[in-house]
């Protein structure tokens, strides 16, 4: 067997296992992103989607946020203008948090229609620019 | 000073469309006139992209606040230390540093360029001003001029970001933003080869520097990101999978594969195809970066401002790819290789395995960062992908290419045999099995963070066993004393000992990784006088009192302090100070979102790293969260010793000309430039 051949060989291994590698990261750790009413579509069509780990996009409903800092809890609300759901956090929301961001809740709908949040990223689209002047 | 700035602007855009055209009409009819007047051409768009430069930080200086760009990211209470730097705060500045810098390396590429390549030159300068020239028209047509003035005049700016006014954000962007920048100048140099049919050794030599350089300015930037990230953005970490940190790494990667596969052509005339895909590729990949960051098509928390800039830069990235790669296809029977592969054990092997590696782990960085986007055009719904599929995947190639960081070094050209092998090998496979068992016993359990250790261990061995070798070598040799020999050693193989150097800084990097592997975090809230504990990971436990809070103004902001006093053991350590901040403007009025200012103490084992989240109801009851990150130190100075070994291997003279290998190991000289 020549030298290119063995090469070829450990080439192929190499990019066989990338793509497993890629593949089974995508399978394991892949999650559905998804807006409000794409979630009560799914809920609607599959029941089974309740508890299971997912992002959902949407903006906070202005005025919902109920802040419990000594318990570290955050309650509000996300909609995309027509589904809208509750969301539960325990932990401590990120500076640019407000109630009129874009977020992404990382977390699992329940049966009791609320969504218990792991992780609440807030994406404000003016993030590097101020706040416009009211 | 707007009127210059964008009269300047449409200068230098005509002037590079003209430049564009005489380079590559001048080099392929090889007339003389033309290439001159595209070599002018260059300079006359640096000196009017400069021009643009100084009037702009005119404007901010004078706070001239009837211009848009000006009102939007100064104000007047900000420190002059990041007024200007607010040139590339915003989108607009960022363009017009962007075709600056590129006008200005191009300038350079041009002086600096021996003669002996000087055929290249012509189609050098039609490259950069095709795609100077790309940058100024997004100011000029795509709304992003930066010397837009506005109907009124503001009385006075909207400030700057806070989590902007950081030294760390004053030379991460600029950072980057050079190693983006500076790609073009090797790709310009590839594209002239392949355009000027000159494909021997020649170019890559033209351009060896260019690579390097930009390589070391994507690496001190990427690491100033983390940095920035780490202290300022309080999320207990430094390194995200974000998109954009994502776009700035992927560049990083391929162009340190080249760096490496470049010396297999260089030494054996091999994978030139290979490498000027390369080239090719990382510039499209640094356009490709700016595209994701500004057109805001993946979410990320870097979330600029989304404009339809963007699609400029999608369609110069379509662009620019058929045709980059249009003259490649059109090229390829003449990059066939001189010499073919003769042994699987063999320098030149580990190199195409380490290649590989680094290309695949770009292309599962670049498949997870646009998963969100195929998965929508292929399933119809969005599904992404985040740390733990980065991380699962690319800690095993990781630690593979960590391996051959060791093994490629020390293997001959061509063919290496085994007592060659044994030389080599015997004392650092030791050193690294040695400090697998004793991390055993210790009782580290985590597979990835041990094997990350050993092998690192291995390659630190291996680095210590050439200079150990080398300096012997001299010292008797030579007679020299010992330092004497190391300095000497270093001295006239910087690209080989410089390289060395590089790698221990990955080394050390690869360790301080795997310490996050025992990231420890807690939260609490505390009234003063209350404390908490957390357990370190070496198996301290901390504890973390609350001694008040006070709160004062300062030039441009409320501060909220709480200090924390800190003990091991029992044993007093010392007070933290972690703030809030909420900045104002000039009249007291709040701007932004409050920010966090992170409490660290470091020490070379690990950070207690605090963050205030806020006050309960306005009283000193205080709600935190305390991390404990192990090795953190460790990231930047394996980031320092990084830019340490590029700079030794960068710096002018002392490397000899590039030599053909004859027969493998048996003939390398002490002292000769291997590497």
């Amino acid at each position: 067997m020549n030298a290119g051949t063995k090469f070829a060989i450990g080439a192929v291994l190499i990019v066989g296992s990338v793509g497993y590698l890629m593949a089974s990261g995508v399978k394991q750790t892949g999650q559905y992103f998804l807006t409000p009413s794409e979630l009560s579509q799914k809920i609607a069509l599959d029941p089974s989607f309740y508890n299971v780990g997912m992002k959902v996009g949407a903006h906070v409903v202005p005025g919902s946020v109920t802040r419990d800092l000594a318990a570290r809890t955050l309650r509000f609300q996300v909609t995309d203008g027509s589904a809208r759901y509750a969301v539960l956090y325990r932990g401590l929301p990120p500076d640019t948090f407000t109630d009129s961001v874009e977020v992404v809740v990382e977390g699992r709908l329940q049966k009791d229609g609320i969504i218990y949040a792991t992780n609440v990223l807030a994406k404000c689209g003016s993030r590097y620019e101020a706040v416009p002047k009211a | 000073m707007t009127v210059l700035g964008g009269l300047c602007l449409w200068i230098a855009f005509l002037v590079g469309i003209w430049g564009a055209l005489a380079g590559f009409v001048g080099g392929r009819q090889g007339r003389r006139d033309l290439e001159q007047s595209a070599r002018h051409a260059v300079f006359a768009m640096c000196v009017a992209l400069w021009v643009a430069v100084a009037a702009l930080e005119w404007a901010l200086f004078q706070h001239d606040f009837n211009v848009e760009y000006v009102a939007s990211y100064t104000s007047r209470n900000l420190p002059i230390f990041y007024t200007w730097s607010a040139l590339y705060a915003g989108q607009k500045g960022s363009l017009l540093f962007w075709a600056s810098v590129l006008s200005l390396f191009g300038s350079l590429a041009m002086v600096l360029t021996s003669r002996r390549h000087r055929a290249l030159l012509p189609y050098v300068a039609g490259v950069v001003c095709t795609v100077a020239t790309f940058f100024i028209s997004v100011m000029l047509f795509g709304q992003a001029n930066p010397f837009h003035r506005l109907a009124y005049t503001p009385l006075d700016g909207s400030g700057l970001n806070p989590q902007l006014q950081n030294p760390g954000m004053v030379f991460h962007p600029p950072m980057l933003y050079l190693g983006y920048i500076s790609i073009t100048i090797p790709f310009a140099f590839a594209m002239a080869a392949l355009l000027s049919k000159r494909l021997d050794v020649d170019w890559l030599v033209a351009i060896r520097k260019w690579t390097l350089l930009s390589w070391l300015f994507l690496s001190v930037g990427i690491c100033l990101g983390m940095w920035w990230a780490y202290v300022e953005l309080g999320w207990g970490g430094y390194w995200a999978w974000d998109p954009v940190e994502n776009a700035s790494l992927l560049p990083w990667l391929t162009m340190t594969a080249f760096l490496h596969s470049v010396m297999v052509q260089e030494k054996r005339g091999m994978l030139k195809k290979w490498n000027l895909a390369l080239i090719i590729g990382s510039w499209l990949l640094s356009i490709f970066g700016t595209f994701i960051t500004r057109s805001g098509v993946i979410s990320s928390v870097h979330s600029f401002t989304q404009s339809n800039v963007g699609y400029f830069f999608l369609f110069f990235l379509i662009a620019a790819a058929t045709a980059s790669f249009t003259v490649y296809g059109r090229r390829l029977p003449l990059l066939a290789a001189e010499t073919k592969l003769e042994s699987m054990v063999s320098r030149e092997a580990s190199f195409l395995f380490n290649n590989l590696l680094f290309v695949g782990i770009a292309f599962s960085v670049l498949w997870g960062t646009l998963f969100p986007i195929l998965s929508e055009l292929v399933q119809g719904t969005k599904v992404t992908v985040g740390p733990p599929f980065f991380n699962q995947v690319n800690i095993p190639l990781g630690l593979a290419l960590l391996g051959l960081t060791g093994i490629g070094p020390l293997i001959a050209w061509r063919r290496a045999s085994l007592p060659n092998l044994q030389r080599q090998f015997a004392v650092p496979v030791t050193v690294g099995v040695f400090t697998a068992l004793v991390l055993l016993v210790g009782g580290m359990r985590d597979f990835y963070a041990l094997m990350a250790i050993a092998l690192g261990a291995f390659v630190a061995a291996t680095v210590v066993q050439e200079f150990a070798r080398g300096t012997r070598a001299r010292h008797r040799q030579y007679d020299e004393p010992y330092a004497l020999a190391l300095g000497r050693l270093l001295g006239r193989n910087r690209r080989r000992y410089g390289g060395y150097i590089v790698h221990t800084g990955m080394v050390i990097l690869f360790i301080a990784f795997a310490g996050m592997a025992f990231k420890t975090e807690t939260e609490a809230t505390l009234r003063p006088g209350e404390s908490t504990v957390l357990k370190s990971p070496y198996g301290w436990t901390y504890t973390f009192t609350h001694l008040g809070v006070s709160q004062y103004d300062a030039l441009n902001r409320q501060v909220t302090a709480a200090t924390l006093e800190i003990a091991r053991d029992g044993k007093r350590l010392g007070v933290l100070t972690t703030e809030k901040r909420q900045h104002v403007d000039g009249l007291g009025r709040p701007t932004f979102q409050p920010s966090t200012e992170v409490g660290i103490r470091s020490d070379l084992r690990e950070d207690l790293y605090v963050v205030l989240a806020g006050l309960v109801n306005g009283t000193e009851q205080a709600v935190f969260r305390f991390t404990i990150n192990p090795l953190v130190w460790w990231v930047w100075y394996g980031g320092m010793i990084v830019a340490l070994g590029g700079l030794i291997v960068m710096w002018p003279g002392g490397t000899p000309a590039v030599k053909r290998t004859q027969a493998g190991y048996a003939v390398r000289l002490v002292g000769e430039g291997q590497a």
